[in-house]
């Protein structure tokens, strides 16, 4: 479990994190969310012992990051910003290196190794040198140093940044494989991503938690959830339809897209205007290409928690 | 597998990955038998003794130290590894050492790469060997106290060039803090023990004892003093930095 109290991180008058308490259970998946600067890297830093908080405590399986560090840092596996390693070591020694400094007991080295080769399939690369490696390769070797020695605790710090889409997917299937005995602890700037892996989101802007929820619920607050998105065939007048949908009592607002002669219903607050515009549709005879309800828009969300706006 | 010596033995190996390693060792040599027969009087002094030798040691290591130690933490920190490092479990003493040994470790290697000018001496005439060795002990030491000065002064920074100079300047200090022009300063309204006692901290008489075959303890305990009041500074530093 981890556990963060009041955790205040200050550089001189700025404050970087400020008073964040949450708790984090075995098997959840939690998304740091917030736009660039909101204290998700430090905190993460504060967890992993990189850096100590100005105030307030956390605990990593029980021990202190602070006064218990050695202690909390072997149950964490830890990827920093950026996946920073050392460019003149080749992956191999590089991993090795991180099996000494981690004690690994000699019976599991060897083992251990392999299956992180395996699972990250870094085979083809092992025995070259980190900076000739391509940024996906170097993530990947970055996560395999994190997960080497199978930690309770995974935190990683944008795991999936500078992976083309076929690496994103491997990445995010490995995290959920490991996500039940685990907690994991992941940052990001894309939303799709928490979709995709995190069953809790905490939205952070300067330095305060704005949300904590699970990404269905963040979802639901989305003035798009339940929203009823149409498209009309090109012979069918936009307005005219536009009008129609717009006077149901189900419908709180609609959005016209010209372009693609389409809209999007809102809903009125609790209301699904699903299936009025379905009969309404029926009853005048028009001609739909598309129609389907929305879940709601993480971005949308995110956006108008943290100060920006919404579209 | 000890954290010291897993840190020291990845630094150690990336010295030999890099240029840096042969460099080193190919200019240290270079420069030491440069010094030893053109300024040191080798054949001439008449003299079966590797004190031409060594006597240019302090100031080979002025130069040639802060060049090896002004990495040590700078260029992690500047490359983000020390993010790495310092979240592995390992104590923070660990890390020190083992970077701290990896250095001295690699400087004994090229101390050790001079055999050629002993086998010469020993060739030429019938040096004292038990001197000889002493002024290795006695170099290796005050190479020991260079690279901890340096390494404490690496950690202070993340800009390699500044750790280099800051080391040249600290260490000139050290070297001739017995020597009037770095004591007349102070003469006359510092008191004599200060003076005495700043004076006593001089690499080179310290050096200068052990090199002619005088091993007092009090000059290897200077060293050894020396070297763990750096390594701990170090230490201290490091964890200041960490809540900043």
């Amino acid at each position: 479990m981890i556990n963060c109290k009041a955790l205040t991180k200050k550089y001189g008058n700025f404050v970087a994190v400020n008073e964040l308490t949450f708790q984090v259970q075995a098997g959840e998946v939690l998304g740091f969310l917030g736009p660039n600067g909101a204290g998700k890297t430090t905190t993460m830093r504060i967890l992993a012992g990189f850096l100590s908080p100005t105030a307030g405590k956390a605990s990593v399986c029980g021990f202190d990051v602070e006064t218990q560090s050695t202690e909390a840092k072997r149950k964490i596996g830890y990827l920093p910003e950026g996946a920073p390693s050392y460019p003149e070591m080749t992956s191999r020694s590089f991993l090795e290196f991180i099996a000494d400094s981690r004690k690994i007991s000699i019976s599991n080295r060897q083992r251990r190794l392999e299956e992180v080769h395996e699972l990250l399939q870094l085979g083809t690369v092992l025995d070259q040198k980190i900076d000739t490696l391509s940024k996906g390769f170097r993530r990947r070797v970055g996560l395999a140093q994190a997960i080497l020695h199978d930690p309770e605790v995974l935190i990683l710090d944008e795991p999936t940044d500078g992976l083309d889409p076929n690496q994103k997917h491997e990445v995010r299937r490995l995290i959920n494989r490991m996500s039940e005995r685990k907690i994991i602890i992941i940052s990001t700037h894309l939303l799709e991503e928490v979709d995709a892996v995190c069953n809790r989101a905490i939205i952070i802007s300067d330095g305060k938690i704005l949300a904590d929820d699970s990404p269905k619920n963040l979802e639901s607050k989305s003035k798009f959830h339940n929203a009823v998105s149409v498209k009309l065939l090109n012979s069918m007048n936009l307005n005219i339809v536009d009008s129609a949908i717009n006077s149901l009592p189900e419908v709180a607002s609609t959005r016209i897209d010209e372009n693609n002669n389409s809209l999007i219903a809102f809903p009125t607050k609790g209301k699904t205007p699903l299936e009025a515009i379905t009969k309404l549709g029926a009853a005048e005879g028009w001609d739909f290409s598309e129609l389907h309800v929305e879940s709601g828009r993480l971005d949308e969300v995110f956006r108008s928690i943290t100060g920006g706006t919404a579209r | 597998m000890n954290g010291v010596s897993a840190v020291m033995r990845r630094e150690l190996r990336s010295y030999f990955s890099t240029p840096l390693a042969y460099v080193f060792i190919v200019i240290f040599l270079v420069l030491s038998g440069w010094f030893t027969f053109n300024f040191g009087n080798f054949y001439n002094g008449g003299q079966a003794s590797l004190a031409p030798f060594f006597n240019y040691h302090p100031w080979l290591y002025l130069f040639l130290v802060p060049a090896l130690s002004m990495r040590l933490w700078a260029e992690e920190r500047k490359t983000g590894t020390i993010e790495l490092l310092l979240t592995l479990p390992l104590e923070m003493w660990e890390s020190v050492t083992g970077k701290f040994l990896a250095s001295w470790l690699f400087t004994s290697m090229a101390l050790f790469l001079t055999f050629p000018i002993w086998i010469t001496v020993n060739y030429l005439g019938d040096p004292d060997n038990g001197v000889i060795l002493a002024a290795y002990m006695g170099s290796l030491l005050m190479a020991g106290g260079f690279l901890a000065v340096g390494s404490f002064i690496s950690a202070t920074t993340n800009n390699q060039v500044i750790a280099f100079i800051l080391t040249v300047v600290v260490c000139f200090v050290f070297l001739l803090a017995g020597f009037q022009p770095m004591l007349s300063p102070l003469v006359g309204w510092v008191p004599q023990t200060i003076i005495d006692s700043i004076a006593s901290l001089s690499f080179l008489t310290h050096f200068s004892s052990i090199s002619k075959g005088v091993i007092d303890l009090r000059d290897i305990v200077y060293f050894a003093l020396l070297i763990s009041t750096f390594l701990y500074a170090n230490v201290l530093v490091l964890n200041m930095k960490r809540g900043e």
